[in-house]
């Protein structure tokens, strides 16, 4: 009898059909082949200096801090990344992967187009094939980002099935890698499916605090007292907690997209409103119904719209080790309007509902306390959305 | 012995695929009826999930129909009571692995077995996350039906070894869907199966045509065919019956030629 593999606590493992499971076998011991070895590292950190442009910085937000009035607040720049969010960081791990497999074309699903764009550029780049799913309401939301994806050269594919968004169109992706898996790696962009994506999106994430930790020792000459990003799969939170969750000083906070509210139906909190069940190749937190049908979930931001949540996550929360807390969309349009203000960055509104939870913590805090808030992507493709969100129509 | 073997007691084995509730749980028991009425071997009886991601359009729509008419696993267990009044041939469930998950697997065998259910096909669990269903349906008595891809290679004869009721060999790659040709090459998956285990195998994904499903029953026991019901079930809603029926009889003879 063989072992699942790949867990977190109860979380995690391959629920996955047959018809995948050498494919992410393969993809498994490739992993664990290159992970190790120098030429691939010294190529990948090559492409996320020189071409994504890290290390990002651990900015002061000295104005931020002065008006909310508590403790220090800095923040992660994944903003400033080459193609504008952390997403890059996964990709070009995953791309330069899948290329040394000799994986010709890439899929990916995309709900914001954060993910879609960053692994529209690295197909470009390493000259792949590149198809992107992307739920039918998303592309309308995003349209900018549709028109990147394919000024890269990549083919997008609206998807209409179910709600149309974020897992709909992993839905779709994981239809299309059963389909044709020879040539293709599924590019995933979250730390969730199965086995190994959630450890290698996970690893490749880890950059952000590898870098936070050393960074913020240099300036502060200790660690943080809260690291702060939001959670949709929770990549970008993984990749912010990871290097500090042996420092159990440290508190980790994931912030859910809370919609319009966790007490309605309107929410995408998964952590705060879901419980455990078996979806996308996962056992995880999801939002479902009595009977484990997945609910249609809601956030302003696309990003963030997604019934389910990473299976490290969900043991993170099972273990007390991480917090999850709910932000709604109301907080997060605030906190997008707020730091575009005080400090002069426009925030992706995913990374919006984190610098929200933010505001409500700083002011509690005392001065000698210190914040990092992750800003995981930059926030230009969302302009439009809240700009409308204000009841002001403007052209993309 | 598994009653799911009766199924291949009777010459090649006719498997329509049956979802639940599309479009309404009366019909869902008419078409079964007519089904076994022609022919049916067994059937498989689909219980809606929100998020198919094994299946294509087709089921994919059948799903959406069945659950906005309001099906739920309770309603599909209160069916199959009623069915097993009078259908005796072998019924197996075909769903999702969180639908069962989220039931409890314990409480959703002990009614399967209290309704009549002789086995379960979850698409989403492969062999290496099967012991959480295994063990519970063992209990029970429940046949955990594991399915073998065209990709599976090097991994037949271990799923073979373990496997019960019947092999589901998935005909070719991609989601479930008609297809116009099926160009794996069943014949070396049924020669690894057969050096493994004596359990029946049968092959589904891609067939609607006559002569496809003898040509896989040729070189298996059996024949499932799912989307082309649906197919029929959708464009005949509440007078499906009849022409599910018709069509499990043309088939049935099919794979019966020799």
């Amino acid at each position: 009898m063989s072992q699942s593999k790949g867990r977190f606590g109860i979380h995690g493992g391959q629920y996955i059909p047959e018809t995948l499971m050498n494919a992410v076998i393969e993809l498994e011991n490739a992993y664990n082949h290159y992970k190790d070895d120098p030429e691939f590292n010294s190529e990948l950190t090559q492409l996320l200096n020189e071409y994504a442009g890290r290390p990002s910085n651990l900015y002061f937000a000295e104005k931020l801090t002065r008006e909310l009035g508590g403790a220090k607040i800095y923040l992660k720049r994944e903003d400033l990344n080459h193609t504008g969010s952390h997403k890059i960081n996964n990709v070009l791990g995953q791309a330069l992967l899948a290329k040394k497999m000799g994986k010709t074309r890439l899929i990916a699903e995309t709900g914001a187009g954060q993910h879609g764009v960053a692994t529209a550029t690295a197909a470009a780049l390493l000259g792949m094939e590149c198809v992107v799913f992307m739920g039918e309401e998303d592309t309308k939301r995003q349209a900018l980002n549709v028109y990147r994806m394919k000024l890269l050269g990549s083919d997008v594919i609206p998807v209409k099935s179910g709600t149309a968004t974020l897992k709909d169109a992993v839905s779709e992706a994981m239809r299309e890698w059963t389909s044709r898996i020879n040539d293709t790696h599924y590019c995933l962009g979250s730390v969730m499916g199965p086995h190994p994506f959630p450890t290698i999106v996970r690893d490749f994430q880890a950059v952000i605090s590898r870098e936070s930790r050393t960074q913020i020792l240099e300036k502060e000459g200790r660690l943080p007292d809260a690291v702060i990003a939001c959670v949709g799969g929770g990549s970008n939170a993984i990749g912010s907690f990871y290097h500090y969750i042996p420092d159990k000083d440290v508190r980790l906070i994931g912030c859910e997209a809370a919609g319009r509210g966790i007490d309605t139906f309107e929410t995408a909190a998964t952590v705060n409103t879901g419980k455990i069940g078996i979806f996308h190749g996962m056992k995880s937190y999801f939002c479902q119904d009595e009977y484990g049908q997945i609910a249609p979930v809601y956030s302003i931001s696309a990003g963030l719209d997604y019934p389910g949540v990473g299976p490290e996550h969900a043991n993170l929360h099972d273990i007390g080790r991480a917090e999850y807390v709910p932000v709604t969309d109301d907080e997060a349009v605030n906190a997008f309007e707020y730091l575009s203000r005080v400090e002069g960055i426009i925030p992706a509104i995913e990374s919006a509902h984190a610098v929200a939870y933010a505001m409500k913590l700083a002011p509690a805090m005392d001065k000698d306390k210190i914040i990092i808030i992750t800003v995981s992507g930059r926030g230009d493709k969302d302009c439009a959305a809240i700009a409308r969100y204000r009841g002001e129509y403007i052209y993309e | 012995m598994s009653n799911i073997r009766k199924a291949f007691e009777n010459g090649k084995a006719f498997i329509p695929f049956i979802t639940c509730g599309d479009p309404d749980i009366e019909t869902t028991a008419e078409i079964v009826r007519a089904a076994v009425q022609n022919g049916a071997d067994l059937i498989e009886l689909g219980i809606p999930f929100s998020d198919p991601t094994a299946e294509g359009p087709v089921i994919q729509g059948a799903n959406i129909r069945a659950l906005s008419a309001g099906i739920t696993t309770d309603k599909v267990f209160e069916l199959v009571s009623e069915i097993r009044k009078d259908v005796k041939i072998p019924l197996v469930f075909m769903t999702y692995a969180n639908v069962v998950f989220s039931y409890g697997a314990e409480r959703f065998m002990s009614k399967c077995k209290e309704t009549g259910i002789d086995g379960i096909i979850l698409p989403d669990l492969p062999f290496e996350e099967k012991e959480e269903f295994t063990e519970p349906a063992g209990k029970y008595g429940i046949d955990m039906i594991s399915l073998i891809a065209p990709t599976s290679a090097d991994r037949v004869s271990m799923i073979a070894k373990e496997a019960q009721g019947f092999i589901y060999i998935v005909s070719s790659l991609g989601v479930t869907g008609m297809r116009s040709e099926i160009n794996t090459n069943i014949c070396d998956i049924v020669r690894v199966i057969r050096e493994n285990t004596d359990i029946p195998c049968a092959v589904g994904f891609g067939i609607s045509k006559p002569e496809q499903a003898k040509a896989m029953a040729d070189i298996s026991d059996g024949a499932i065919v799912g989307s082309a019901i649906i197919k029929i079930m959708e464009k005949y809603g509440k007078d499906s019956p009849r022409y599910v029926g018709e069509y499990v009889r043309m088939m049935k003879e099919a794979v019966s030629e020799i």
